[in-house]
């Protein structure tokens, strides 16, 4: 197939050429455009490894047919902050901060899932963060961290007490102020 | 040459590329398709994407109060029918589509691709079989409307014809408690075991019940609700079953599953599991 095709990725056009029509949207960003940030885990939707947000709404990149994708905006990990690149967002610093990083793998896909949920609902019960997280595996840190990272964010989102790592510590018993 | 990927953008122009491309695959969320491209299964030449077709991708209300007829456009996501209108006007298809995968394969999968894919699994069809769906098909030459019992032709298979799309499914709206129960390994990403809808409807006076994942395609249990709509005691907002005609319909449900051993479950187990989900649906729905 020779056709060129352009994607809209992170807020910049590139031509896609020379692809199999079948490409999905995770080989065209990771094996052809440079963008290694989505995770190729399973190439079956079940790991969330990843999600990346086509117009706004978080996707497995694996499922999404790549030449299917034209004029759409394609937000991967490495767009969540275009202006200061090398600086991390909210959501990847309450990781890195809570230690909800192990090996790594899993990361890209919850930072944007969790992205994806906080801009939504600024607010989310504990309940509502399961449920936003589900199609997201990780093999290493047994989820406790990853949730308290998003409990990290939404506090210092909204500005309350208690938005330092410290108020909690990075493990043990909830205790949050509210 | 022709684009490998057409990118329909009305629904006569998805037919007119279908009748160009008579081997032409259709693309609506992926999360079938993609995973069979993936790994090899599948190698379309010819694609055409239809999820961004407006016509395709809505809910409207046709008709009013007793009579109305939900109508949803094919490539309407479970994302969008988990929350929304279909929270008020067809509960259980609300509840069915929450539990498909993930909020990513929510926020693709479609209930076209549902339909078409026709696995006994998929979430939504014990859903529109209990609530006596339709489903409106185009070819290049004529729509036409098919029952939902009359859809599914076997495991994986359905009457669409080749070049015919799945534009819309529509749910007749009824007054009266529905529910969904699915049995699984987990809460998130998990195809169903076993699973039930129930659609109570306290105008027409009838029970309707759909079953998953226990036959070579969805099913309905007609006898077994034909027999509790004569048994119940009707009131203008609810129904009253006594424990006696409840377990029978029970055993009645049970007895329509067809369930095969697969590495999900044993047809036993399932047999049971569909008597308990009707058990249990029932006496949600009733006093
Ligand atoms: C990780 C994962 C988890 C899943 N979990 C569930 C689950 O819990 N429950 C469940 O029911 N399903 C589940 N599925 C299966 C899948 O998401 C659903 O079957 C979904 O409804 C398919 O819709 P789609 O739009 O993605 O279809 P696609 O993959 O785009 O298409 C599927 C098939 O339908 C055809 N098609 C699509 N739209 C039309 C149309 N309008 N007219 C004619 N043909 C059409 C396509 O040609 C293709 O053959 C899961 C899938 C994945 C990958
Ligand atoms: S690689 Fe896409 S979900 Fe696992
Ligand atoms: S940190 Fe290793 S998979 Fe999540």
């Amino acid at each position: 197939m020779s056709e060129i095709y352009v994607l809209r990725v992170n807020g910049e056009e590139h031509a896609v050429a020379d692809a199999w029509s079948g490409e999905s949207l995770l080989y065209v960003l990771r094996e052809r455009l440079g963008f290694p940030g989505a995770k190729s885990g399973c190439e079956q939707g079940e790991c969330g490894s990843c999600s990346v947000l086509v117009d706004g709404v978080l996707v497995c990149a694996c499922l999404v047919l790549a030449a299917s994708a034209v004029e759409t905006e394609i937000v991967t990990v490495e767009g969540l902050q275009p202006a200061e690149r090398g600086e991390m967002s909210d959501v990847q610093r309450a990781f890195v901060e809570t230690g909800a990083v192990q090996c790594g793998f899993c990361t890209p896909g919850l930072i944007m899932a969790v992205h994806a949920l906080l801009d939504h609902d600024p607010d989310p019960s504990d309940l509502v963060v399961r449920e936003a997280i589900s199609g997201n595996l990780c093999r290493c840190t047994g989820y406790g961290r990853i949730l308290e990272a998003v409990e990290v964010a939404t506090r210092r989102r909204s500005g309350g007490p208690g938005s330092g790592v410290g108020a909690r510590g990075v493990s043990g018993p909830e205790v949050v102020a509210e | 040459m022709a684009m490998p990927v057409i990118v329909a953008d009305s629904v006569e122009h998805a037919l007119s590329a279908l009748a160009d491309h008579p081997d032409a695959t259709v693309l609506a969320g992926g999360t079938d398709l993609m995973v069979e491209v993936n790994d090899g299964r599948r190698t379309p030449t010819q694609v055409i994407a239809v999820g961004r077709v407006a016509e395709l991708t809505g809910i409207r209300v046709d008709g009013h109060a007793e009579g109305a007829t939900i109508v949803i456009g094919a490539a309407t996501t479970f994302a969008r029918l988990e929350r929304g209108p279909i929270t008020e006007l067809a509960p259980a298809l609300a509840y069915a589509a929450r539990t498909v995968g993930s909020p990513q394969i929510r926020n693709a999968a479609t209930i076209g691709g549902n339909l078409a894919t026709a696995s006994p699994a998929g979430d939504s069809l014990p859903v529109l079989v209990a609530l006596g769906a339709t489903i409106e098909v185009a070819g290049a030459n004529d729509r036409r409307q098919i029952p939902i019992v009359e859809f599914f032709t076997g495991p994986k298979r359905s009457a669409l014809a080749p070049g015919e799309l799945v534009v819309a499914v529509h749910v007749p709206v009824r007054r009266g408690p529905q529910d969904y129960l699915k049995v699984g390994v987990r809460n998130a990403m998990v195809i169903a075991v076993a699973s039930l809808a129930i659609a109570v409807d306290l105008d027409a006076r009838t029970v309707g019940v759909g079953l998953g994942s226990v036959g070579p395609t969805p099913l309905g249990a007609p006898d077994a609700c034909a027999r509790i709509a004569e048994q119940a005691r009707w009131d203008t907002d609810h129904l009253t079953v006594d424990p006696a005609a409840a377990a029978d319909f029970a055993d009645q449900v049970a007895a329509a599953a067809r369930p095969i051993d697969d590495h999900r479950g044993t047809a036993e187990y399932r047999r049971n599991a569909v008597r308990v989900m009707a058990a249990r649906a029932l006496r949600r729905c009733g006093r």
